[in-house]
């Protein structure tokens, strides 16, 4: 996968791209925002992250000039701006997602995946699969191995999320916003009890867990082991 | 005060402006005035001597010459009307009877139909004085001329008193004008006066000054008012950021100490040993704590500035507390307390989402970490005609009746709570929130317990649409 970054702290940009290598991407990199949307135009990316603040040209700017030009690859703004109505102006900008620095690597690399798949596009099943758990989106049934599971409406859209996002890990700050479009931390950790209960009703009496914890990080559906 | 600086008003200018119009009004009024009594005077004596002219007309033409002489020369005499002037000559101007002595200069003014306008000299105790004499000629068969006239004297003098006074009502009325004017930018001048030696008194750094009203409820105490209520914001939110600056330094002194403190630790300890991995994690986890704290204050310091009321909309209080309830439910259950909702469904406000629900979670959130296991938390939501209302009560410690304004404060962690997690930054949002929302926050006892509620004011259903700005 080939990611751009466009930082201009020398430091957070090394930080990143670093972090991005280590975990098999190819990354490009800019510091100014006139270069780094040279370069977007120029070739083709799997995904970008864009720093808000930048010298030469914005990052909100570089976003709306790429979107007029048509130009769908996925964007990861990252911001210190982090109030609810700044967010809402990156996404309007065409943001597809949006991180308040700091922010834990992992919560980084967590959004990057979702955005990635986001991108490549998903048909209107109305079947969701992970596995041998089925969730059907029109009935709201949900089976595992043939047998039926009763889900709380909170519990259904808590796994519709991660199932939507099956093989990559989520944050509890994603499925805040995700099933509860909360976007403030709770501190406490609230959501932790709502997945154990979850987990309760799809993994217990099955022969193998889906539901895994990702230490530092969060959650995961997926059939094999992390 | 000085006297330049009233010339100089707007009010001043104003009433003189108003004056002008005004004064030249009155002044053509009394014109018009003046020249009717004139005009009227003028007819009348018009119409006296012209009467007369008839009555000897009729005389002549009855009686013949002789008796017209005898007639003029009677009405000349001692015994004639006061200011009458006759003259009756031959064809060759050589005076028959009359008071005249002789035919007047035609070279004055002559009018058609006879009329003509002269002077004489008149003596009257030893004093010389011209009389204006107003009078009709008119010739006889013959060649006899008649005049008969009148002394404009009484005219020229009520002219004169006219005038006089007409001018003198003028000029009190022009002077009374300027006196009002002055007397009136004088009071306003010192109202005005008023409101900028307290905006100076501010500048030079006396927060509390405000602008003294005069209670009568006039429009410089409106403003008055309108401006000491902006003064009391300003100190408040002056006080406010001091306290925040204070706080600030002094509670986030200690986490920064520990992690300091760590992470030196960490220094001199070998780097591959056991600890090593674990002290930086905690050290990771400080630093999220305090950019919580930050974040959080961030957060307060906003909604108390009201810089979120732009973004505030119609929003349902049920289904946000709805939602809260659903992410708390499962933690209340596993610490073995009961979230009951009782909420009215589709209560509508208008708010800011976001904050409103991080102001239920806070709340949620302190319920369940104070009330002991086997209690009961509950979340209401009241829908009312003028006012709808959030309750979220709890059989928990409570907060004491001293403590209930001072737990609002940043920072503020009561003695009880004072180990365990927590920023004490919950209750301080949850007041900016509602001043935001210009709500009623009220902190009472549940017995036991604390209830905790917030109104608002309630706003219409589903046909009355507010997208926007909210006054």
């Amino acid at each position: 996968m080939h990611i751009l970054v466009i930082e201009d702290d020398v430091d957070v940009a090394d930080y990143l791209v670093k972090g991005l290598a280590e975990s098999g991407y190819v990354v490009d990199r800019a510091s100014d925002g006139r270069d780094g949307l040279f370069l977007a135009l120029g070739q083709s990316y799997d995904a970008m992250i864009v720093d808000r603040m930048l010298p030469g040209l914005d990052g909100l700017s570089i976003v709306q000039t790429l979107r007029a030009q048509d130009n769908r690859t996925p964007v990861l703004i990252l911001s210190a701006l982090g109030q609810v109505d700044d967010r809402v102006k990156g996404l309007r900008a065409g943001g597809d997602d949006y991180l308040t620095k700091p922010y834990a690597f992992s919560e980084l690399l967590a959004r990057l995946e979702a955005i990635l798949r986001r991108g490549t596009g998903e048909a209107g099943d109305p079947k969701l699969r992970v596995g041998d758990l089925e969730m059907d989106l029109l009935t709201r049934a949900v089976k595992r191995a043939g047998r039926s599971i009763e889900l709380q409406p909170r519990e259904f859209k808590l796994l519709e999320y991660l199932m939507r996002h099956a093989g990559q890990v989520v944050t509890r700050t994603m499925l805040l916003e995700g099933v509860w479009d909360y976007h403030f931390d709770p501190q406490t950790n609230v959501i932790d009890v709502h997945v154990s209960r979850l987990r309760q009703k799809i993994d217990k009496g099955f022969d193998h867990p889906l539901l895994h914890t990702i230490r530092g990080a969060g959650y995961s559906l997926r059939p094999e082991t992390a | 005060m000085k006297a330049g600086r009233i010339f100089r008003t707007s009010t001043f200018r104003l009433t003189l402006l108003y004056l002008a119009p005004f004064g030249i009004l009155v002044f053509v009024l009394f014109a018009v005035l003046y020249w009717a009594t004139l005009g009227l005077i003028d007819s009348q004596t018009n119409a006296t001597i012209e009467a007369e002219v008839r009555g000897l007309a009729e005389q002549y033409g009855a009686h013949g010459l002789d008796r017209l002489v005898q007639v003029v020369a009677e009405r000349s005499g001692p015994n004639g009307e006061k200011g009458a002037v006759y003259l009756l000559t031959g064809p060759d101007l050589h005076p028959l009877a009359g008071n005249l002595d002789a035919w007047p200069e035609t070279r004055n003014t002559v009018s058609r139909d006879g009329w003509i306008n002269f002077e004489i000299d008149r003596s009257s105790g030893g004093n010389a004085t011209t009389r204006q004499i107003r009078a009709k000629v008119f010739r006889i068969e013959g060649g006899f001329r008649l005049l008969v006239g009148r002394d404009m004297a009484e005219r020229a003098a009520f002219r004169a008193v006219i005038a006089k006074t007409l001018t003198i009502a003028l000029g009190i009325a022009m002077a009374l004008g300027v006196a009002g004017a002055l007397y009136l930018s004088r009071m306003l001048l010192a109202r005005v006066e008023a409101v900028a030696e307290t905006s100076r008194t501010i500048v030079r750094g006396d927060l509390a000054g405000r602008v003294p009203l005069q209670g009568s409820g006039d429009e410089f105490d409106r403003l008055s008012t309108s401006l000491n209520e902006m003064l009391d914001q300003i100190e408040h939110l002056m006080t406010g950021m001091r306290a925040v600056t204070d706080s600030l330094a002094h509670d986030l002194r200690s986490p920064l100490t520990r992690l300091k403190g760590r992470i030196e630790n960490a220094l001199r300890s070998q780097p591959d040993g056991p600890h090593y991995r674990e002290t930086l994690e905690r050290a990771n986890a400080d630093v999220d704590a305090i950019l919580a704290t930050f974040n959080a204050l961030l957060s307060i310091s906003q909604a108390e500035a009201g810089a979120a009321r732009s973004s505030m909309s119609r929003v349902n209080l049920g289904s946000i507390a709805q939602d809260a309830f659903d992410l708390y439910e499962p933690l209340a259950d596993e610490k073995g307390l009961t979230l009951k909702p009782e909420i009215e469904a589709d209560t509508f406000i208008i708010g800011h989402a976001q904050l409103l629900a991080q102001s239920v979670a806070n709340l949620l959130d302190n319920a369940i970490k104070c009330t002991p296991q086997g209690g009961t938390i509950t979340l209401t939501v009241r829908r009312g005609r003028d006012r709808s209302a959030l309750v979220i009560a709890d059989t928990g410690p409570g907060i004491p009746a001293s403590e209930r304004q001072h737990v609002l404060e940043r920072f503020v962690r009561l003695d009880a709570s004072r180990s365990s997690p927590g920023s004490g930054l919950g209750l301080s949002l949850v007041a900016a929130v509602a001043q935001l929302h210009r709500a009623a926050l009220r902190l009472e006892d549940n017995n036991p317990g604390l209830r905790v509620t917030l109104e608002f004011e309630a706003t219409a259903g589903e046909d009355e649409i507010k997208p926007q700005a909210v006054p």
